[in-house]
């Protein structure tokens, strides 16, 4: 699927967030100058297509207590990857984990996950229990935690025009320790 | 944040669906008003405990480039390469970790090449190498964060 330009100017138009309005898509259609079907049936093949992963929301880990973020890195064998990266992802307290490639000599891991939690001691709790459970010891790993936040925002995919200008904002220079 | 926030940030994880009045669906499943789901995620957005509230996008398939990157950033230079980082509105998020590699920033960029000219310039300016680790496969996530 080929991004149009109405495709572009409609995900421009939605990148920074959905009205918060009972008919959300209505609104956003006056904007473009288009019928509310046919937001709805333009954003529902973007979904179907996979562009669109889903309209939900993001969630600042931190403003909820959940001040200990862990990446846990592995250095698994790449035949194995696959099997161990599904596993971890099964586990409800990981919330991403995607295989990377090394770059050697400096960095050996090909597994990446994060674990969100209030506090650090309960991550690494958490960590030995997964270890254990799924007899993991075998597999290199460091956990790596969060200490300043320094910018935290959507990533925006259509570049700045008229209709996205507003969006972008200057960069938030958080310093929150975690 | 009360157990009806909460109950609204869970169900929102999941999604919501794309049809005309997309809230009142929402709103009946948790047996709220629509008024009251609306103005309680607007406050939930004005509190920032909620980043934003919309599309989530998956760049690759959007022809753009999404990758992880890490810099080894001497201590006594670390808040001036941030600055540095942060500048450039292709980065999404940067923290600091406790490890050699102790910067870590997402590059979002709507073209690959430019995610390159991103990383180029970055290494310009701060001196530092950019560790540049784009996912390669990434395993789905079943459950959300629970709050």
């Amino acid at each position: 699927m080929v991004l149009s330009e109405q495709d572009r100017e409609l995900i421009a138009a939605i990148q920074g967030g959905l009205p918060l309005v009972a008919r959300p898509y209505a609104a956003i259609a006056a904007r473009l100058g288009l019928h509310e079907d046919e937001v709805i049936v333009r954003l529902a093949a973007l979904q179907q297509a996979g562009m669109i992963k889903r309209m939900g929301v993001v969630v600042k880990h931190r403003a909820l207590g959940y001040n200990a973020n862990a990446m846990v890195v592995w250095d698994i064998p790449d035949a194995e990857v696959a099997h161990i990266g599904a596993l971890l992802a099964g586990e409800t307290c990981i919330t991403l984990c995607y295989q990377r490639p090394r770059r050697l000599p400096e960095w050996r891991y090909n597994l990446f996950c994060m674990i969100h939690g209030r506090e650090r001691d309960s991550v690494l709790r958490r960590l030995e229990q997964i270890v254990a459970l799924h007899g993991l010891e075998k597999f290199p790993h460091t956990v790596l935690f969060s200490g300043r936040s320094f910018k935290q925002r959507g990533a925006h995919y259509v570049e700045t025009g008229k209709l996205t200008g507003s969006l972008h904002g200057s960069p938030s220079r958080k310093k929150a320790h975690g | 944040m009360d157990s009806i926030d909460a109950s609204i940030v869970n169900r929102l994880q999941e999604g919501l669906p794309v049809c005309a009045r997309p809230f009142d669906e929402v709103a009946a499943t948790l047996d709220l008003s629509l008024d009251e789901l609306l103005s309680r995620l607007q406050r939930l957005l004005d509190d920032r405990v909620l980043s934003r509230f919309g599309p989530m996008f998956n760049a690759e398939k959007m022809g753009g480039a999404l990758s992880l990157c890490a810099m080894q950033v001497p201590v006594e230079r670390f808040d001036i390469v941030a600055a540095q980082v942060n500048a450039f509105p292709e980065v999404a998020h940067n923290y600091e970790r406790d490890h050699l590699l102790n910067m870590w920033f997402v590059i979002a960029t709507e073209r690959p090449e430019q995610a390159l000219a991103v990383i180029r310039d970055i290494e310009q300016l701060s001196g530092c190498r950019v560790y540049d680790m784009p996912k390669q496969e990434e395993f789905y996530i079943g459950l959300k964060l629970a709050v």
